[in-house]
């Protein structure tokens, strides 16, 4: 399988300046960046159907099978919630409120048609060539292209980037697990509910599915083996899932599924051990997800052909700060790059800088520190810079001092819901002027709330210098200039009152 | 918890106590006669020291406790220095008022400089005479002049020094509270007078003010209705299926919002028996200089007095003049908790507080018309301001624009009833006449200052717009009445402006420390060899909490003081902060090093001695 096809491909050569494997979010950003800078630049993407047999577009994870539609379904978990706060409003709705998925989906899924279709329509406004056809190295400067009825491209450039993302893994020794169940990849172009489903996984992408369905109103579980969201901090990882438990998402923690079985009407049973008593389990469901994580596409590119270097654990392209790989003219962005987020911002931007770099004189390198995320749980959770725990490993406990307060968005209270899970924390250097190392904040558009932090924590705000900010009333994001409690003074930080 | 203020401590010592002009040695006095005179006796006072080895947290406390004590413990006041002219005319004022006053030459005691630092905390005016009449800040030499001209001085001379209250608050909202409730932390006797006069339509309300009562905080619960309705058509798009007929019911909405507001009131009232502050539900009116009446809702009277008042009782919204206007009208004031759905709105004004209600009602399915004399949000930038408008508009909401009313007239009775409405044009001779349920006018807040005694002591506003004109620090120009929030002329109407300056004007007022001290004591490296002393070399800095931490106080006692001034002298002048003293390296071994590792403040009492080698 890794013998190198290149003897066959016997198709005409095109040169190009620039190279791009992989039509997602830094590769049309790269690709599109370098066109403006007046290069002739080609795009390559291909999209592996699923093992359900899914298969989208062009764009990427992000627009297909990432955040635009986990966003647009987790707008739709929240719209139940509206529903149910509504009558404490005054609005009159009569009951009952049922959700039909078909509708969702079909919406859903023609949006992100439309997005891919805007973008074949900016490559071809931006003259950059694009080829649906499957890459793999022929040498550092060509690669061979297959389209799906197996014809085959020659393509050389002086600059290739790799920018292929990665795809959801499968568990390799469960029986079952690929026969039938399903990952993020299927979940968002289902066209019928998934019904009953047990997520496994503890993931943001795990957390983030299982609260969608939970908020649509279907039985939802989570199973996870250890500690949910790793690396993030902890304290409000507990939180994120606490609140998910208090809407109704079940969690099997400490438990490790070792079976997956078709019963005669349909339904999955799976096995699975409890590991803190090691007793083993069983459970029916609709729909089994996996979502316990995502490994690069790089084993179908022959990299060894050019010389470029993985990390045999990760399997992704080891890179520089300029994001070169160990061949000097190729280079690796985004999901697939060792030691970068995998977030679509950074690929982005990663990929626009690249370009720049390599065509229009820039220096600037990404900065990969403080970026800020979102986990778009039912209760959503922003973060920019150092956990908790980090700050502490990187500073020492007595430099650190962390502000929190528990705190009631003005909208809960008329809607009666409960707030116990809304915490702010900012982590900050001890010593003044107590530079902020790090922002968290769990509540209602919690994106929103954070990316204004960020950039002030991206020009080297300190904790005096947000105190000084005044609030914009009411709102949620006013709670951050009001920390006035550190952790360490053991004072309640419940804020009380407006 | 609150305290009166401790008196100066004993210790004859260290204590600055008054002496009899004859009994003093033979320090200059000026040309003062027949004063008492704060002049230290022979044994050099030392108000504070660094080098007892005390905790110097304490001896700053106890240094401002002493000034406390002076202030509080004399009719007259005055820091001085002795060669200074201003001071001389000062104390030739008082002397030929015949009034005994206390006087502290800052250039005759060792600890002037402490004194001077500790006065510009407490006063923030730093230079001299620093003059205080029954414990009230006077201010300098020319403001006494001003007070004596206007007759403030004599009413102040003639004062009982004893007050019912540190503190008087007139106005429970935002800045009001925010104030009441610092300045009782710091340990004061404070009262908030709040009373809201019932609007022309019969509402009233609780302790809060307008952003808890009628204004943001109900605001944004109706914004959040009208989201939801947006959020219910938005929902079928996205899958949810129910009823068809989806209707909006405005006493389920305004119960839900008023209970939460009187939570919230209640919370308020809560939290100032917490910090022992007393709460009157009075209106309150100045009488006399120092002296208010608070008259409650049954008419009785009572009278306070107060060292320092702070007014805060905000605005209310402002009525047209028309024929019918308050009759029928409503304002913001009762939309909130109006007790049946308002219908079919017409909406006079631009202001956010306008187009806010507007968008609101018309979220709620009403039919809305909003009547425009002129721009749409005034001070907002105008594109803005235009999109808005149009979005307004694209979502059902009309507007009349370069239209004033003239006349409203009540057709119907009933809830709601029908009014009548004529306005004419600002550009021509046209008149239009309309048919609404309700009319809502939000054409701008007028100052609550006009009725509360504040000509009988001689407070400025501005005859026009009923604001208060006020110093950098909240001042107004009778030195012991200060004014935060709404009515401030020129400051911007926002809850959290006037939270935040209410606290701050409370700790500058009673105490409250803006700036960070760091210091230690130091052993040049000369002097361990040569055996001398340890403990004696000290280096302090004082940091602008507010500013970054920018340093705004070098002081170095030790060899080659000068040498080592100078450099740091040009830093300061850079704007040298905290953090980048922080970020020098030393240069080893020197005594100017120290200064890029202070770590410990003042306030923090920890002990700077240096034990044996460092």
């Amino acid at each position: 399988m890794r013998l190198s096809r290149a003897p066959e491909c016997t198709a005409g050569r095109q040169d190009y300046n620039l190279l791009v494997i992989g039509g997602g979010s830094g590769g049309l950003a790269c690709a599109k960046e370098a066109a403006q800078l007046g290069k002739k630049v080609a795009v390559v993407d291909y999209v592996e159907p699923s093992p359900r047999g899914t298969r989208w577009g062009l764009g990427g994870t992000c627009v297909n099978v990432g955040c635009i539609p986990k966003k647009l379904i987790h707008q739709a978990a929240l719209l139940g919630g509206m529903i149910r706060d509504a009558p404490h409003y005054g609005w009159d709705v009569a009951q009952p409120v049922l959700h039909d998925w078909r509708k969702m989906a079909e919406a859903v899924q023609n949006y992100v048609k439309s997005l891919n279709w805007g973008h074949r329509v900016q490559l071809q406004d931006r003259k950059v060539k694009y080829f649906n056809i499957k890459a793999s190295f022929v040498n550092e400067h060509t690669i061979c292209g297959v389209t799906k009825g197996g014809k085959e491209t020659l393509l050389s450039a002086e600059h290739i980037v790799i920018a292929t993302g990665g795809r959801p893994r499968y568990p390799t020794h469960i029986e079952g697990a690929l026969e039938y169940g399903i990952t993020s990849d299927d979940i968002f172009w289902l066209k019928e509910s998934p019904g009953k489903t047990l997520v496994v996984g503890a993931s943001y992408v795990a957390l983030e599915c299982a609260g969608f369905l939970t908020g649509l109103g279907l039985d939802t579980t989570v199973m996870m083996r250890s500690i949910p969201l790793r690396g993030f901090d902890q304290q409000m990882s507990s939180l994120v899932t606490a609140y998910m438990a208090s809407q109704g998402t079940r969690f099997l923690k400490h438990c490790t599924p070792s079976r997956v079985q078709k019963l005669p009407d349909g339904q999955l049973q799976v096995t699975w051990e409890d590991l803190t008593s090691g007793k083993e389990n069983m459970g029916t469901f609709s729909t089994v997800l996996w979502a316990i994580g995502r490994i690069p596409e790089t084993r179908s590119l022959n990299l060894e052909n050019a010389g470029i270097n993985t990390n045999p654990n990760s399997q992704k392209i080891l890179v520089d700060a300029q994001e070169a790989t160990s061949v000097p003219h190729i280079y690796a962005i985004g999901d697939v790059a060792e030691g970068r987020p995998e977030l679509t911002p950074t690929a982005i931007m990663a990929g626009k800088l690249l370009a720049r770099r390599l065509y229009g004189q820039s220096l600037d390198v990404m900065d990969y520190s403080n970026v800020p995320t979102t986990v778009f749980t039912p209760l959503e959770y922003g973060c920019v810079g150092l956990s908790e725990e980090e700050a502490m490993a990187r500073h020492g406990e007595e430099h650190v001092e962390v502000y929190h307060a528990y705190y009631k968005p003005l909208e809960f209270t008329v809607a009666e819901r409960d707030a116990s899970q809304c915490y702010i924390k900012m982590v900050c250097l001890r010593k003044p002027p107590q530079l902020v190392l790090g922002l968290h904040f769990l509540g209602p558009n919690a994106g929103e709330v954070t990316q204004g932090f960020a950039l002030g924590i991206k020009c080297g705000a300190s904790y005096e210098q947000v105190m000084r900010t005044v609030g914009i009333h009411p709102t949620c994001a006013e709670e951050v200039a009001k920390l006035r409690i550190s952790k360490r003074s053991g004072l309640d930080p419940t804020v009380t009152g407006c | 918890m609150a305290q009166p203020p401790l008196p100066p401590p004993p210790r004859a010592q260290t204590s600055p106590g008054p002496v009899k002009v004859g009994t003093a040695p033979n320090r200059r006095l000026g040309s003062v006669r027949g004063v008492l005179v704060s002049s230290p006796p022979g044994r050099r006072a030392r108000l504070s020291s660094p080098g007892t080895g005390r905790s110097s947290s304490e001896a700053r406390e106890e240094l401002r406790r002493r000034l406390l004590g002076l202030i509080e413990g004399n009719r007259v006041m005055i820091f001085s220095k002795s060669y200074c002219p201003h001071c001389t005319r000062v104390k030739e004022l008082f002397s030929s008022l015949g009034v005994q006053c206390n006087i502290l030459e800052l250039d005759q005691v060792d600890d002037g400089a402490n004194v001077q630092e500790m006065l510009s905390e407490i006063t923030n005016q730093r230079t001299v005479p620093n003059i205080f009449v029954n414990k009230v800040h006077m201010g300098g030499c020319d403001r006494t002049f001003q007070a004596h001209q206007s007759g403030l001085l004599q009413k102040l001379l003639q004062e009982d020094s004893t007050y019912d209250y540190d503190l008087i608050v007139i106005g429970g909202g935002s800045g009001g509270l925010a104030c009441a409730q610092e300045a009782a932390i710091l340990g004061k006797k404070v009262m908030v007078l709040d009373f809201v006069v019932p609007s022309p339509q019969g509402t009233s309300w609780g302790l809060g003010g307008t952003c808890v009562n009628v204004g943001c905080v109900p605001k944004k619960l109706m914004h959040q209705a009208a989201l939801l309705g947006q959020a219910l058509n938005d929902s079928r798009k996205f899958g949810w299926e129910y009823g068809q007929q989806v209707k909006h019911n405005w006493e389920t909405m305004t119960e839900a919002i008023q209970n939460h507001i009187s939570s919230l009131n209640w919370g308020h009232k809560l939290s100032l028996r917490e910090k022992s502050v007393d709460y009157v539900n009075s209106y309150g009116e100045f009488v006399e200089h120092h002296r208010i009446k608070a008259t409650n809702r049954k008419g009785q009277e009572t009278s306070y007095t107060a060292a320092k008042f702070v007014i805060a009782t905000g605005e209310r919204p402002r009525y047209l003049g028309i024929q019918g206007d308050k009759e029928y009208c409503i304002t913001s004031d009762d939309l909130f908790s109006l007790p049946y759905c308002p219908g079919k709105t017409l909406v006079v004004g631009a202001s956010y507080v306008a187009l806010e209600c507007a968008g609101v009602l018309t979220g709620l399915g009403l039919d809305v018309t909003v009547m425009v004399r002129s721009v749409l949000l005034r001070g907002f930038d105008q594109e803005m301001a235009e999109r808005v408008g149009s979005y307004m508009e694209q979502h059902g909401v009309k507007f009349l624009r370069k239209f004033i009313p003239v006349m409203v007239q009540q057709l119907e009775k009933g809830s709601p009833g029908k009014l009548k409405v004529v306005a004419k044009s600002t550009e021509g001779p046209e008149t239009i006449e309309g048919v609404y349920n309700t009319v809502l006018l939000a054409i701008g807040r007028d100052s609550c200052t006009r009725k509360m005694g504040l000509d009988k002591i001689g407070v400025k506003i501005n005859k026009k717009t009923g604001k208060i004109p006020v110093n950098d620090v909240e001042q107004t120009n009778v030195p012991y009445v200060y004014a935060v929030g709404d009515i401030l002329e020129g400051k911007l109407e926002l809850t959290p402006v006037a939270i935040q300056a209410g606290k701050l004007l409370a700790r500058r007022l009673f105490g409250g420390r803006l700036e960070k001290v760091y210091h230690t004591f130091f052993w040049p490296l000369e002097w361990t060899v040569a055996g001398r002393d340890n403990n004696t070399c000290y280096a302090k800095i004082i940091c602008n909490k507010f500013d970054n931490y920018r340093v705004i106080g070098f002081h170095v006692l030790g060899p080659n003081a000068g040498e080592v001034t100078q450099g740091f002298a040009a830093a300061m002048k850079c704007g040298l902060t905290k953090q980048l003293l922080d970020d020098t390296i030393g240069i080893h071994p020197t005594c100017g090093e120290v200064f890029t590792t202070l770590e410990i403040t003042k306030s923090s009492g920890l002990d700077i001695t240096q034990k044996g080698c460092g």
